[in-house]
């Protein structure tokens, strides 16, 4: 048993070595091209493998234009948006997981499977279901039409956008927020309870802080990707009004010549996941330290 | 005061049941309509079904062609992926000290990775550095499986640490070499969460948008969710919604099946979670 047994890192070794070649080297790709220059001639992207000589120009040109020139609108949006679907997501999706986690008696598993649903429906069809019915002819139009609210939703219209985030992404909160409150020591608050606290004292000092770390990891399992949404964004709105950070990497890096900026943009969203990767361990740590003490 | 608050909790819950799920059915409902409209009903016909000699699903070479490449996308994404990631994930678990801390990195941060980073970071990859790989099928296939990697460890990590170490020690204690206590007392119990997999990364797959439309090569290597989103916006026939339909009957069917399987193989070895143990297999969610 003392003799390093060779198996093991054998058996990791495959999808390891894959992860590394085609997910490690991709980010080290991308900040080669970020920091490459532009071809003279053809006007394409060079990228720079050596990164003693990286160059550092267009890098500095996006940034200055996120922070006082064209894309600092998109970026402001980009955060605006998100924090009011996450904010939105949460008001649907905490108290549906709280219902399920203590309340749902005989019939949770039906009401589990009907929640689990729309997390196995495919996403661009949720959101054509979505486009149906807010067309100008679609069944949503026509129903708010007979209170008088004429309005074409599909034409850059933020609350559309940001509903449309909520609609796609809520489950993915709904489900790991459910396993969080499910495995919550309940006894802690009724103990409170018993104590003299009132249902709502009870909830805010011992619930919430019992399932923050499991809030924020769902907080962050929902807002990373919508940071990175562009296909949402497409569907509902394609109004240069409404366009994120994402239909910026979109566009970019798959339909112009200009992959460069493409580059630094997905940099940005990714130095954005370190940050909120840190501030998740933290939190997590913390709670952990606070739990043992 | 908690009176109040159980009146509240249910009415949320079923508004938000209905919410999520009547926009869906009443696409799918659309796709019988009998006329070219998405959003006026006219009438009940199977005509974008099967009934349309051209424009149906049955009949549209464009529909069925995107059909064939989505199932044989993901079907090779599970024959490859699953494999490679179980066995990482048993090398993984037993790796200690420095190693383990790398594997483990690895493995976690693609899981909250935007899939707009991982797909933009591919395509700039296979366009300047590992030429050798064409855009289309080779390169869909090779960032399904590098995105899916995650998901698979994670599934069989919890399988594994549920299970723990004593069956192996004790068959190690009767004399099989570790190979052995592998293959015939580990593998067998891990079969619950290979299945899980297997139902996981295929509707994963099925139902990838960013990655496959990142490191597509056009209308050759299009898949169905690339094909719904590349008509959504135009004056597409409700023969898409037929196609959408079909495309979320394929992932349940598989999940259905996954889900029976897994009641099944529980069953007959005694335990009798059931439908709902099945269900936290999959979703990774105590049901």
């Amino acid at each position: 048993m003392k003799r390093s047994p060779r198996i093991w890192p054998a058996l990791a070794a495959p999808g390891a070595s894959w992860l590394l070649a085609l997910f490690g080297i991709p980010f080290y790709a991308v900040a080669c091209v970020a920091f490459g220059t532009i071809d003279p001639i053809f006007r394409d992207a060079v990228p720079q493998w050596n990164p003693l000589a990286w160059d550092f120009g267009q890098a500095h040109e996006v940034l200055t234009s996120v922070l006082s020139g064209p894309l600092q609108g998109v970026f402001l949006r980009t955060v605006v948006y998100v924090v009011a679907a996450m904010a939105t997501s949460f008001a649907v999706g905490f108290p549906v997981a709280y219902f399920l986690a203590r309340h749902a008696g005989k019939r949770k598993l039906l009401l589990l499977t009907l929640v689990i649903v729309p997390f196995w429906v495919n996403y661009l069809m949720r959101m054509l279901a979505w486009v149906n019915l807010l067309s100008p002819s679609g069944l949503f139009s026509r129903f708010m039409g007979v209170f008088g609210i004429h309005y074409n939703w599909l034409d850059g219209s933020p609350i559309t956008v940001v509903l449309g985030l909520v609609y796609g992404y809520v489950p993915f909160l709904i489900l790991p927020m459910y396993a969080t409150l499910e495995r919550l020591d309940w006894r802690l608050v009724e103990a409170a309870r018993d104590l003299g606290a009132t249902s709502r004292q009870a909830f805010r000092l011992v619930t919430i802080p019992m399932a923050q770390a499991g809030m924020a990891a769902a907080a962050i399992l929902i807002a990373l990707p919508m940071f990175g949404d562009y296909y949402t964004n497409d569907l509902l709105s394609r109004s240069p009004r409404t366009e994120m950070l994402g239909n910026q990497i979109d566009f970019y890096v798959n339909n112009s010549q200009q992959p460069q900026r493409g580059a630094v943009l997905v940099l940005m969203l990714s130095a954005l996941l370190l940050v909120a990767l840190s501030w998740y361990l933290r939190s997590t740590s913390r709670y952990a330290k606070e739990r043992t003490k | 005061m908690t009176r109040r608050r159980f009146r509240v909790l249910p009415t949320i819950i079923w508004g938000y049941v209905i919410w999520s799920l009547v926009p869906v059915i009443i696409a799918v409902a659309y796709s019988f309509n009998d006329g070219r409209s998405r959003t006026v009903w006219q009438g009940f016909s199977l005509r974008w079904w099967i009934g349309d000699p051209n424009a149906s699903v049955l009949h549209d070479a464009s529909m069925r062609h995107a059909i064939f490449n989505s199932l044989v996308l993901a079907v090779t994404t599970v024959v490859i992926v699953v494999p490679i990631g179980i066995s990482l994930a048993i090398g993984a678990h037993r790796l200690r000290g420095r190693s383990a801390t790398a594997v483990q990195g690895l493995t976690s941060v693609p899981l909250i990775t935007p899939e707009i980073v991982v797909g933009a970071a591919l395509l700039l990859t296979f366009t300047r550095l590992f030429t050798g790989i064409p855009l289309g099928f080779p390169a869909q296939l090779l960032g399904n499986v590098t995105f899916s990697i995650s998901a698979v460890v994670v599934i069989v990590r919890a399988r594994l640490v549920s299970i723990g170490s004593g069956f192996e020690e004790a068959a190690r204690d009767l004399g099989a070499t570790r190979f052995q206590a592998l293959r015939y007392v580990l593998m067998p119990m891990l079969w619950p969460s290979v299945m899980a997999s297997l139902v996981v990364v295929f509707a994963t797959v099925i139902d990838d948008f960013v990655i496959t439309s990142f490191l597509s090569s056009g209308v050759d290597s299009e898949t169905v969710p690339l094909r719904i989103y590349s008509s959504v916006k135009g004056g597409a026939t409700p023969a898409l919604n037929a196609l959408a339909t079909l495309l979320v009957l394929t992932s349940f069917t598989v999940l259905i099946c996954g889900l029976f399987g897994l009641s099944l193989w529980r069953k007959r070895h005694g335990d009798n979670g059931g439908l709902r143990a099945a269900l936290a297999d999959v979703t990774q969610a105590d049901a």
